[in-house]
């Protein structure tokens, strides 16, 4: 649909930076795609049922119970959704802490998904808190002897960052110089804050369980659980940038016309350090196994094959994928390799909070079809969101004015 | 009654020295040798109760809940706690035919873990023994509910402004110098109350003094780092619906090693990831004309 190609000087301010140069009536029957039918569908469906959660309650619209207090919205959209979003800080450390300068170009898409990503959890997570309104008291009451007290300040924390670092393509699109300068120059800083923050949060996710022990099947559980969540959160990262450029390259590839970079060359490295993660989370993964004596759960019933599913169909081979196309140069390869990766943190997190959880209650939780819709909605909302502001703002390119560096 | 009234000052004086800072803080140096000794709490004595469940209909009462179900109903299944009822007793028969009862309730523990679990602290240890709920602060999260290891809060999910629910141990009877309104009916002497210090000894006596009468075990002596609910009984635990799994050890502290991971992060990261920043372009400074400053182009 909307083609970025270069706007005639004449339009109005919004006929410019809204309609991509069209006029409203153009514009308009550009929406007219396939794929936003569906996904005007979906949101049709979804948003309503976020009203209605507010007023029938969760009983009416989750599959929630007594014993299950957590289900899809906190197991997918909160924890599936910021570990998706890591490749904010992981590729904002990489460019400029690390000053891998090669990739430049995928840090501003990462920080956006990562943005995207943090919005749409706590859009999630108030849909599913009882009394929202009364998140305020994380800031007066002191509740610091709960790991959730820690996540919720990290969100908090992390939301502005990425906010802050999404500000510097936002005030460059609207061309205020006054504001996207200074951002820009403390870029740095808020880069070490992002890895700061994002180092409490995604390990606090995982520390989340180790208050549940006797709830979580041993395979999943272990006291360093935290660690294991930081490190699956990198790797997280790395794959969703894998995935996230390919698809960017074939659906804005007009947005790359005249800033080339070699996709497959970054594609490769992003590879190469995957494989290396993976590599040791995996080991240490086996590792917690061991020192929590649950070595003979493995392979043993439902939930000790699934876990062997987990830890050799999704991360052990994807691993292997990673360095083997790395090795040989085949970024086709890695792209697969990426999915399979993402699919794996995915499937590690609903594990984690829904299907290993609860193992030895005789009743199982299945989310409703409305607690689906929702969480559907909520991607579909991010997706547009996304697509939206690429096809705007200076994200998968910079706006060059005039000075090769990028300054 | 006037020696009643001393003893709860006395011990509110006890309590509220042992605990000066918090509960858990209290209880990490190790200072006493039966955790939370001075708190109020119950024994409940399984091989005495005769199931009358008198106490169901009084927590009603007290709490301003819907009736109870009756006897048929109430003992054809084993029933959990809910939002609507504070406490439930199940019946379980022995192999002699005989009938045990179990009344289920809040724990109340020493530690808690869903009050070390909440956020916004709406559930909060009272140091004289009862785990209290504050719904104006509680913003409906359900951690708690993760949290403890007998699921034992519990959400009003029917409703658009939830609470969580679950029994309150009668704080405010209690803070008048009343029993709970269970103990106060209960007819056989199952339910025992007095300070936790004690009852741990008497249970002591009972159980290890008479081995072929108990089970040699007191269910919340050291479950989860020691409950202000304690059991005895002539039956396996897990036969009356007990959790066996639940760790000894206090909840709270499972998570004290993940939360010391964030002084660290905040001390270390920032002066660690400059220096990787200098590290990284110090090769700028010398060789590439005007990077150096710039070496980080956003």
């Amino acid at each position: 649909m909307d083609s970025a190609t270069t706007v005639p000087a004449q339009g109005s301010w919004v006929q410019e930076k809204i309609f991509l140069g069209m006029t409203l009536k153009e514009y308009l029957k550009s929406l007219w795609t396939p794929f936003n039918i569906v996904a005007a569908a979906i949101l049709a469906v979804g948003l309503p049922l976020i009203v209605y959660r507010f007023y029938a309650g969760l009983g009416a619209t989750t599959n929630l119970s007594q014993t299950q207090p957590w289900g899809l919205w906190i197991g997918f959209d909160m924890m599936t959704g910021i570990a998706l979003a890591a490749g904010g800080f992981t590729i904002g450390a990489t460019v400029e802490i690390f000053g891998l300068e090669d990739y430049h170009p995928i840090e501003r898409p990462a920080i956006l998904t990562g943005f995207l990503g943090y919005v749409i959890a706590i859009v999630g997570l108030c849909a599913d808190l009882g009394k929202p309104w009364n998140m305020v008291g994380i800031f007066s009451n002191n509740g610091t002897q709960s790991v959730l007290f820690e996540v919720a300040w990290c969100v908090c924390c992390y939301t502005s960052v990425l906010a802050l670092e999404f500000a510097v393509p936002f005030f460059e699109w609207l061309g205020w110089q006054r504001f996207y300068r200074p951002l820009k120059k403390i870029l740095l800083a808020l880069t070490v804050l992002s890895v700061m923050f994002s180092t409490m949060h995604q390990s606090a996710l995982g520390s989340l369980f180790i208050i549940a022990p006797g709830k979580l099947h041993p395979l999943w559980y272990s006291e360093s659980m935290f660690f294991f969540f930081f490190l699956s959160a990198v790797i997280a990262g790395i794959s969703m940038v894998i995935v996230e450029s390919a698809i960017s390259h074939k659906v804005f590839a007009s947005q790359f016309e005249g800033h080339h970079f070699d996709a497959d060359e970054l594609t490769l490295g992003l590879g190469k350090a995957g494989a290396v993660v993976m590599f040791a989370y995996f080991f240490l993964k086996l590792q917690g196994v061991i020192d929590n004596h649950a070595i003979e759960y493995i392979g043993r019933g439902f939930y000790g094959k699934w876990w062997l599913v987990e830890m050799l169909g999704f991360v052990l081979l994807p691993s292997v994928m990673y360095a083997w196309a790395a090795r040989n140069r085949r970024a086709r390869v890695v792209r697969v390799a990426g999915v399979i990766a993402v699919t794996g943190i995915i499937l590690n997190r609903v594990n984690i909070s829904m299907v290993a959880y609860n193992w030895t209650q005789p009743v199982r939780y299945v989310p409703s079809w409305m607690e689906i819709m929702v969480s559907l909605a909520l991607v579909t909302v991010g997706i547009l969101a996304f697509r939206w502001i690429v096809n705007r703002m200076p994200v998968l390119h910079e706006l060059d004015q005039g000075s090769p560096a990028g300054h | 009654m006037k020696l009643g009234r001393r003893t709860f000052l006395q011990m509110g004086a006890a309590g509220t020295a042992a605990l000066t800072v918090t509960p858990v803080t209290a209880k990490a140096f190790g200072r006493e040798e039966v955790p939370g000794e001075g708190e109020r709490a119950v024994l409940v004595d399984t091989t005495v109760c005769v199931g009358c469940r008198g106490c169901e209909a009084a927590c009603a009462e007290a709490n301003g809940l819907p009736d109870p179900v009756a006897d048929a109903e109430a003992y054809a299944t084993r029933r959990p706690t809910g939002p609507n009822s504070f406490t439930v007793v199940n019946q379980v028969e022995k192999p002699s035919g005989e009938s045990r009862y179990v009344k289920r309730q809040c724990m109340h523990c020493v530690e808690p873990a869903c009050a070390s679990a909440c956020p916004v602290r709406a559930i909060d240890k009272e140091p004289t023994g009862p785990v209290a709920y504050h719904g104006d602060r509680c913003m409906g999260c359900r951690y708690c509910m993760v949290a403890c290891p007998w699921s034992m809060p519990k959400y009003q999910y029917s409703k658009a402004i939830p609470l969580v629910r679950k029994c309150t141990f009668c704080a405010t009877r209690q803070a008048e110098g009343k029993k709970p309104a269970c103990v106060s009916v209960c007819p056989s002497g199952a339910l025992n109350f007095g300070l936790r210090g004690e009852l741990v000894e008497e249970a002591r006596r009972r159980v290890y003094g008479n081995e072929g009468k108990y089970t040699q075990h007191i269910y919340g002596e050291q479950e989860a780092g020691g409950t202000n609910w304690m059991y005895i009984t002539d039956i396996p635990f897990e036969e009356l619906g007990f959790e066996v799994k639940v760790n000894d050890n206090s909840y709270p502290k499972l998570v004290k090693g993940a939360l010391g991971v964030p002084p660290v992060v905040m001390t270390l990261w920032p002066p660690l990831l400059m220096g990787m920043y200098a590290f990284s372009h110090r090769k700028d400074k010398n060789g590439k004309k005007g990077a150096g400053e710039g070496g980080h182009h956003g």
